[in-house]
């Protein structure tokens, strides 16, 4: 990774950079609650750097809520309850000291619906940086962003209009855009193509497998076609439980369980 | 493979692998048929020696098609390409097995007397061997109309060995001590109709590829 300026002041311990096989986020026995409804059961799992890791499953299996317990994202939902440890570089990303903020710069997120701001392509990408205080040079940081997003062309000439003036596809790349303008070392990725047509998912895919080169990418799909092209490692989940985790080549020619077999050759039920 | 390559290399990939096992392979069955010609007992040795590569290139291939079907879903050319790829790369196995298959005749052939000038045999050798080459040119340039050609070639091959199986029949009756020999060569005609039989099945495969449509068994007329 080539050296960036920090976005933000807080004191961060040294992350690794190219995908040398070490892990930068796992979870250890990980259990969330919503009240009284068991959505994840005692996952355990690590992510590798630079790797794009895909969860797979039907619809509640609790894909989401997995991705979610590695930004703190669950935080925001009333009732829900994470027990189990959440590592981040082996540090507990629940710990007491932890600044959730400073954890959903470092880990960011893209949704399934593109959700720009209603301001211009520049403003989106800038207000990250802005907020955390970035003293550099804010144009070469949205024109980088923008450029590792693969939008820059379509856009450079009307940084000024309207994020809403973009195509779905195109206001999607602008928010992993945005996502990136804070510098983060891991994005999380909720069905970030499940609301755009082919064309546009294409795009957002070949965006993936260019930007493991700088991040570690989790992406949620319900797509499993999408987590085959995509992903270096796959994740089948069934009802809360971690069924099976391993390379993304082994999952889908030869799973070593009969239920990650039935799902990915639709027999199952 | 640890990292996923992206769609567009993993093909590039499959197709030079599949050009570096066809040029492998025509090399193997050209040192076979001048082993043959020129009673060389060491070419002909090379040739048995160099099959395990063809093989293990083979296996490759089908690592590589397997892969791609499993993860990228390819459609239309992309689809034809990657299936036709595991088909030719199975003929061209097969065409490497009978190279070794000649080259072993030789070894065997080197036994006995050297019998009479066949020129029968000689227009074979130079006919398939051209088919093979033309036939591969087809594939790697993705030219249908040559591979169409060197389809229409094949009957040219059948009538030679039809001719070669008959002299050799008439030279064996007429001195037993000739069955030996003749039987040999007689083998080695056999490999090498086979192997223009296998490029015919390539260079059919290379009109699905490039044009979906399907020529073989007759498929064409039939349609008519």
């Amino acid at each position: 990774m080539k050296a960036t300026p920090t976005a933000a002041g807080t004191a961060a311990p040294e992350t690794d950079d190219a995908g040398d096989g070490s892990t930068v986020l796992s979870t250890d026995a990980v259990d969330v609650f919503y009240g009284d409804k068991q959505a994840i059961r005692a996952v355990t799992l690590e992510i590798p750097t630079h790797e794009v890791i895909a969860f797979i499953g039907p619809s509640g299996c609790g894909k989401s809520t997995l991705l979610r317990c590695f930004n703190r994202m669950n935080d925001l939902i009333p009732a829900a309850r994470v027990g189990g440890r959440v590592l981040y570089h082996g540090s507990d990303l629940y710990g007491p000291e932890v600044d959730p903020v400073e954890v959903r710069r470092r880990i960011g997120m893209v949704f399934q619906k593109p959700n720009p701001f209603p301001k211009s392509i520049y403003d989106n990408v800038a207000f990250g940086p802005r907020i955390n205080g970035f003293r550099g040079p804010l144009d070469d940081l949205v024109e980088r962003s923008l450029v590792q997003a693969a939008l820059w062309d379509e856009v450079k000439d009307r940084l000024q209009e309207s994020a809403l003036s973009l195509s779905g596809g195109q206001q999607q790349r602008l928010c992993i855009a945005r996502a990136l303008a804070v510098e983060p070392e891991v994005l999380l990725m909720d069905e970030p193509a499940s609301a755009l047509d082919p064309i546009a998912t294409q795009k957002i895919e070949d965006l993936i497998y260019e930007l493991k080169e700088h991040f570690t990418v989790v992406i949620v799909t319900h797509n499993m076609q999408q987590a085959a092209r995509v992903s270096d490692r796959t994740a089948f989940l069934y009802m809360g439980e971690l069924i099976e985790y391993g390379d993304t080549e082994k999952i889908f020619t030869n799973p070593g369980e009969e239920r990650t077999e039935a799902y990915i050759t639709g027999r199952f039920g | 493979m640890k990292a996923q390559l992206h769609f567009r290399e993993q093909l590039e990939m499959l197709k030079s692998r599949l050009v570096e096992m066809a040029a492998q392979t025509e090399e193997a069955v050209r040192m076979a048929v001048e082993a043959f010609l020129e009673r060389d007992e060491a070419r002909a040795q090379q040739v048995i020696d160099s099959d395990p590569e063809i093989d293990r290139i083979e296996m490759e291939i089908d690592e590589r098609v397997i892969q791609l079907l499993a993860l990228q879903q390819p459609l239309a050319s992309d689809l034809r390409f990657i299936t036709m790829a595991m088909k030719i790369s199975n003929d061209l196995e097969r065409m490497g097995d009978h190279a070794v298959n000649i080259a072993k005749e030789v070894l065997r052939l080197l036994q006995h007397p050297r019998i009479g000038p066949l020129p029968e045999i000689e227009e074979m050798v130079s006919v398939a061997t051209k088919m093979l080459s033309d036939g591969l040119d087809a594939f790697i340039r993705r030219d249908a109309e040559l591979a169409r050609e060197v389809v229409l070639r094949d009957d040219r091959v059948d009538d030679l060995h039809a001719n070669v199986f008959r002299i050799l029949l008439t030279q064996m009756m007429e001195n037993p001590r000739n069955i030996g020999p003749c039987t040999e060569t007689l083998l080695v005609s056999r490999n090498l109709e086979r192997i223009a039989d296998l490029t015919t099945n390539v260079a059919e495969d290379v009109v699905y590829m490039v044009e979906a449509r399907v020529i073989k068994h007759g498929a064409e007329k039939l349609a008519q």
